[in-house]
């Protein structure tokens, strides 16, 4: 006979895969923060799911395999937005998505390999903190100069920059939504890009993706968010599926409850997001990812509390 | 013939006084199912010493343990590496227990000797020996305190000591909190019957842990059918997203 223990009063879930058991409204609460921010700013939001995954003592494997989950119901909701706007370079996505499945391949295999050597963490926080630090910044000094310029209206806007080297380059392609007549190895290479961080950090890469568009491949910002979120929707399906395969670390339970929160809470970010302006919108992203740069930073840097940390292998 | 003698003679053995005293235990549940819900459990040991003379000597002692299922665990070590804090040492403990408890009818150090500790590996750091290699003179000490420091403040090993209840040196319980991050496998109950330090009895008795209903579902069809799970996963993200757009529209509509 079964003995079931229901104490249900503290709404406890235990997650099968990852053996732990978690408070429900704490889970619906993570996913409601990162889709109200994700609806607010158009960014996946696994860079701050993974992280905060972390904290509540989710094994780290299983929060980058889940939190790459995560990102597909995320994006599925804002590319169908975007496609309706026709806001989606189709080719362009494509491009980037062949250069992203490479990429996720690898960074799976580099996934494997350093959490064999024990140096995951330090891997995924150090992808963190050099990338959330540096795009950070650069959108923070981006936004503040937009802010200047809204002000004094007369002044032009600069010319963007070209990239004398990206248009010597071979295999050139246009791509008519972006307006572009470029060579297909940039974007090949920020989707491989990408796609390694997808797989590593268990994040989307949007926040990557989308500086990199603009200010690489010079593509017009109309279109950048659509075909940033369609290109994450395929390599994040794409890491899911490896990692469940591969690891056998994605906890769907988990990634429902996540999920669930995450979607109220997009909708409401967006709604949110309509009353305010672009420029203010920039900054507050720029302050929240150069927030989780520095408190992950720290964290490699300061003396931790604990200096041993345990990894348990299959039970016998 | 000799089949009837043989067992006339194990009747005549079992009869005679071979133990003064006896134990004998019970369990308050033998299967213990992990649902969604699950958010940890107690276990009550129970039992009664059995006497066929009267009651000898000596203080009586009962300790009760409980060991979870062995895991293989790597303790790693973390020391400044260029400027930052890398993990750089590590060590491997073959088989340490998910879970351990150990609960005594006064403390341990006044009813077991510590050469009795050492053979049956009763506390924790003995109980750990077995599992890590004598704890000594080599390097992996700190490893292993590592492990059963950060095991302890995580409650998966219970340092300190829950009582046996003892009635009339007869009847006696012990109550074991298992905690929620429990995983599967078989539990592990000692118990031992001492008399002025020395070990009359002992008892054995297992506890199964199992995932049940959709946790086992979820969790064998993740290892049996990775592919397909995976792939379900997948479209349970899409049509949730998919949802949500379509119902906030009809609701913005």
């Amino acid at each position: 006979m079964l003995q079931e223990q229901s104490r249900s009063v503290a709404m406890q879930i235990y997650l099968p895969i990852a053996e732990i058991s978690v408070n429900i409204f704490l889970l619906l609460g993570l996913g409601g923060l990162v889709g109200l921010l994700s609806g607010l700013f158009g960014v996946g939001g696994g860079f701050l799911i993974t992280p905060l995954l972390f904290f509540i003592g989710i094994p780290p494997a299983v929060a980058v395999a889940t939190g790459a989950n995560q990102v597909v119901a995320s994006s599925v909701t804002g590319v169908l937005a975007q496609f309706k706007r026709k806001a989606v370079d189709v080719p362009m996505g494509l491009v980037l998505q062949a250069g992203g499945l490479v990429g996720s391949g690898l960074g799976i295999m580099l996934f494997n390999y350093l959490t064999r050597l024990g140096q995951l963490d330090l891997a995924v926080q150090l992808a963190y903190v050099v990338f959330l630090g540096s795009i950070g910044l650069l959108m923070l000094q981006e936004s503040v100069r937009a802010l200047r310029r809204s002000h004094r209206t007369d002044l032009p806007r600069p010319k963007a920059r070209n990239h004398g080297l990206i248009h010597k380059l071979p295999f050139k392609v246009k791509f008519r939504t972006s307006g572009l007549y470029i060579s297909v190895i940039p974007p090949l290479l920020v989707g491989m890009a990408v796609g390694v961080l997808a797989a590593i950090m268990g994040v989307g890469g949007g926040f990557i993706m989308v500086p990199a568009m603009i200010y690489l491949l010079d593509m017009p910002t109309k279109v950048v968010i659509g075909t940033s979120l369609f290109q994450i929707l395929i390599v994040s399906a794409f890491t899911t599926m490896l990692h469940a395969i591969t690891n056998q670390s994605v906890d769907v339970m988990l990634a429902l409850l996540l999920i669930l929160g995450g979607v109220v809470g997009a909708q409401v970010g967006s709604q949110l997001g309509a009353r305010l302006k672009a420029e203010q919108l920039r900054i507050l992203l720029a302050l929240l990812v150069l927030a989780v740069g520095v408190k992950l930073g720290l964290d490699l840097l300061l003396p931790p509390g604990e200096l041993y940390s345990l990894s348990t292998g299959r039970t016998r | 013939m000799t089949r009837v003698l043989a067992a006339l003679i194990a009747i005549l053995v079992l009869a005679l006084p071979a133990q003064a005293e006896k134990v004998v235990a019970g369990l308050s549940a033998e299967d213990i199912g992990i649902t969604a819900s699950f958010d940890g459990s107690t276990v009550l040991i129970y039992g009664a010493v059995k006497r066929d003379a009267p009651e000898p000597e000596g203080r009586l002692g009962v300790i009760v343990t409980l060991e979870g299922p062995l895991q293989r665990v790597t303790v790693r070590r973390k020391s400044r590496a260029f400027g930052i804090w890398v993990n750089t040492g590590k060590t491997v403990v073959p088989e340490a227990p998910s879970y351990y408890a150990v609960a005594a009818s006064a403390p341990l150090e006044k009813i077991l000797p510590p050469a009795l500790d050492a053979l049956e590996r009763i506390s924790l750091p003995l109980a750990m020996q077995s599992f890590a290699g004598p704890l000594g003179e080599n390097d992996t000490r700190p490893y292993a305190e590592a492990l059963m420091r950060i095991r302890s403040e995580q409650g998966a090993y219970q340092l300190k000591m829950s009582r046996v209840k003892l009635v009339q040196d007869t009847l006696f319980r012990a109550d074991f909190d298992l905690p929620a991050n429990l995983i599967e496998g078989d539990y592990k109950a000692r118990i031992f019957l001492l008399r002025a330090g020395t070990l009359i009895d002992r008892a054995e008795s297992r506890i199964r842990v199992r995932r049940v209903g959709l946790e086992r579902l979820v969790y064998t069809l993740s290892r049996e059918q990775p592919a397909l799970y995976g792939a379900l996963s997948l479209a349970l993200a899409v049509f949730a997203g998919w949802a949500a757009s379509a119902l906030f529209r009809l609701i913005r509509r």
